[in-house]
């Protein structure tokens, strides 16, 4: 689907006919539901048309008199008539720019892995700049530095787990700071491998006494590596050790023999199959497909002091996520963040993760275009489901308010005009179910969720 | 003959780098293509897994390197990419000023403790808990309470280089000669002006050997505190390119940390001898 809509397009319906504006009804609407935002050729174009739609529907209030024009004069006159009068290109910077910048200067920490992709080519490819901002991007030691950080406001925002912003707004393993995230770095974009010595043990049932890695406990990592696991019966408290290991250390771990395999972000994962010390298991894909990886996150008090900051910081995460989901710019990417400024990496490596042809560590080369993916849109029930797993494996305790600390911590309305700002289409309902190895979650009855599992901590 | 000696000396030295370098050169060489693969899935792979380069670099890589480095020092590409010139300065000025806050506590209050034998009791058991703990376990703290991550490196350097020079200021006071105190106290010497013409001069040599020890120290602990720190400094830097897995970056950065401690090392040396007198 495509999200720039022409404007000088006489059937097009301007008056919106649904919440988003772009389909003809609501039920249309619903049915475009589960579609992502997928960029157009130029974000300058986007814009445009976002800006002309607004002129044409100031000049023509009515539609009926708005078609009648286009059709008698034609679309290209059209354009040309109301250049005349309106400059559009001025507009569509100015709107480009809405909002004047509180604080022009911003540091945004990251973690050198792929996840931050978008985080991280915002700097070198100009989409900070393109808001009106100066961002520096600050590559930053391990997640608890990053939490750390971020509350002591030395970030502006930064690059965190999905999970750590809902753990740092409760209180998990840190003083209680009201967090917020506004847009998902990526889905998907993580993998189990495994040592060399284990290429016949395939499957899980024989992994009882091993040792895995995971970057922090509050992480999709964690997460999806238990339910892996339990969904195979070995219960991840008792029958494996998990590790915290910071994701650089995993690989000089496992060639070390220290730990038997890993479920780390990517690059990582890649890089122990490019120096030969591991294989690809699974992809993380294949255990729950367009899971949430990382977020961009910042803090209320960062959001309410300066909301206008914040807005165009937003903006450019979401342009830069947008034009990372297109497939043919994931090269020039992969090249604008393997330098030592950025991730740090081969860029063969870099390459073989964001376009998905890779060697497996067995000889193969597989292809999965999917294998890291990007879509902005903070889904409400993902955070609905990192919270029933909390509750699985004892990190929270007692009664949880899921819904309200998802809509708090989410921010799924806010981005959600953003993105319709934009000119791009999010979805009307920031809750949606979706499957994790087969089971369906449904975020409307979260408990019963966590009831459902047999294997889980007792509380 | 002494300058016989200082040649034979210098002369086992250089045979001995050269039978290191050699052996390392020997230990790390490529065994060549070990498996056969497909040359599509061969580019997908780095040098280790296709041509069965060892994992530690051989000498020469380490050579080429550092003459890299060496030629621009003092590049920067941006917040988390500069030259290892600049990297080291950051270090060394972030030594330098926790480093200087630890001499301006500890000497005077080292001077105070070594006066009084009951503060020096006192206070023994609380330095002796004190003084073993590790940079690393006071960096979560410190980052946590000072809530700025450049000055919890400074403390923490400030706070593991203390302990020796308070312990050596407090021994180098304690141990000062009784007959030369007993004859300033004949010669009726004013408290203050006895602190600073007869027990400053003798407790010296003592104060300056745990100046040099704590030097020793904050230059190791820059490099753990910076690690977790991140931004900048020669630990950040080794950090950043153990991220990278690149042992090549992370020997030079060895090499160089060596050869700065040694300098801060010889400086001080240099002030002891200066002060050191016969007795």
């Amino acid at each position: 689907m495509s999200t720039f809509n022409d404007p000088f397009d006489a059937d097009r319906n301007l008056q919106s006919g649904c919440v988003c504006g772009q389909h003809a009804s609501a039920g249309e609407h619903e049915a475009a539901l589960t579609l992502r935002c997928e960029p157009v050729e130029s974000e300058e174009k986007r814009y445009e048309g976002v800006v002309a739609s607004a002129v044409m529907r100031a000049m023509f209030p009515q539609d009926g008199a708005r078609r009648a024009f286009l059709k008698s004069v034609g679309a290209s006159t059209a354009l040309a008539a109301l250049s005349q009068f309106f400059p559009l290109k001025t507009a569509t910077e100015a709107f480009a720019q809405a909002g004047a910048p509180e604080k022009k200067d911003l540091k945004v920490g990251f973690i050198p892995i792929t996840c931050a992709t978008p985080i991280i080519m915002a700097a070198p490819m100009g989409f900070y700049s393109k808001h009106g901002l100066n961002v520096e991007v600050v590559k930053t030691a391990g997640w608890a530095v990053v939490r750390d950080k971020t509350i002591n406001k030395e970030y502006d925002a930064a690059h965190m787990l999905a999970p750590m912003p809902i753990a740092i707004s409760l209180g998990l393993g840190a003083n209680p700071v009201p967090f917020a995230v506004p847009a998902i770095e990526n889905i998907n974009g993580q993998g189990i491998t495994l040592a060399m010595k284990h290429k016949d043990k395939r499957d899980p049932k024989d992994w009882k006494g091993m040792k895995f890695a995971i970057p922090f406990d509050y992480s999709m990592h964690n997460y999806l590596l238990r339910y892996y696991l339990a969904e195979h019966g070995l219960d991840p408290d008792t029958d494996v050790q998990l590790r915290s290991v910071p994701p650089p250390e995993m690989v000089a771990n496992l060639r070390a023999d220290n730990i038997d395999g890993f479920l780390a972000p990517d690059n990582i994962c890649q890089r122990a199959i490019y120096d030969g010390v591991g294989f690809m298991h699974i992809l993380s894909k294949e255990i729950w497909d367009g899971h949430p990886c990382c977020s961009f996150a910042a803090s209320r008090e960062f959001i309410t002091t300066a909301p206008n900051s914040f807005a165009a910081l937003t903006r450019a995460i979401v342009d830069a996520t947008a034009f990372a989901s297109k497939a043919e710019n994931r090269k020039q990417i992969a090249e604008a963040i393997a330098p030592a400024n950025y991730i740090n990496a081969p860029v063969t490596v870099l390459e073989q993760v964001l376009t998905g042809t890779y060697a497996d560590g067995l000889g193969g080369v597989k292809t999965d275009a999917k294998r890291v993916d990007f879509d902005p849109f903070p889904w409400q029930s993902f955070a609905v489901w990192m919270l029933t797993q909390m509750k699985r494996w004892g990190q929270i305790k007692g009664d949880v308010d899921y819904k309200a600390v998802a809509e708090q911590v989410y921010l799924a309305t806010d981005t959600k005009k953003l993105m319709t700002e934009m000119g791009l289409s999010p979805p009307a309902s920031a809750y949606k179910s979706f499957a994790v190895m087969g089971k369906t979650f449904d975020p409307a009855k979260p408990e019963d969720y966590v009831a459902s599992f047999k294997i889980r901590k007792a509380s | 003959m002494n300058s016989s000696l200082r040649l034979r000396a210098g002369l086992v030295s250089i045979v001995l780098l050269a039978a290191f370098l050699g052996i390392w050169h020997l230990a790390t060489r490529s065994t060549g293509a070990t498996t056969t693969m497909s040359p599509e899935y061969a580019k997908l792979m780095g040098l280790t897994a296709t041509q069965g380069k060892s994992t530690m670099p051989g000498p020469l890589d380490v050579g080429a390197k550092l003459l890299e480095h060496l030629k621009r020092p003092f590049y920067d590409n941006g917040p988390n990419d500069k030259g290892l010139g600049i990297q080291l300065a950051y270090s060394i000025a972030r030594v330098g000023t926790g480093y200087l806050l630890a001499v301006l506590v500890a000497i005077p209050l080292g001077f105070l403790i070594g006066m009084s034998p009951l503060l020096s009791k006192a206070l023994d058991p609380f330095i002796q808990v004190l003084k073993p703990i590790s940079p690393l376990a006071w960096m979560p703290l410190a980052l946590y309470t000072i809530k700025d991550s450049s000055v919890s490196a400074i403390f923490v350097i400030f706070i593991c280089s203390i302990w020796p020079m308070l312990l050596n200021t407090v021994f180098g006071v304690a141990s000062v000669r009784k007959e030369w105190i007993n004859v300033a106290r004949t010669l009726e010497v004013g408290t203050v002006r006895r602190a600073f013409t007869v027990i400053l001069p003798a407790a010296a040599p003592t104060i300056l050997t745990g100046m040099r020890i704590s030097v020793g120290i904050a230059w190791l602990v820059i490099v753990a505190a910076e690690m977790l720190v991140g931004g900048t400094g020669i630990g950040y830097y080794v950090w950043n390119e153990w991220n990278n897995l690149s042992i090549t970056n992370v020997i030079i950065a060895i090499l160089l940390i060596g050869v700065i401690g040694m300098l801060l090392d010889q400086i001080l040396a240099r002030f002891t001898r200066m002060v050191t007198f016969p007795e």
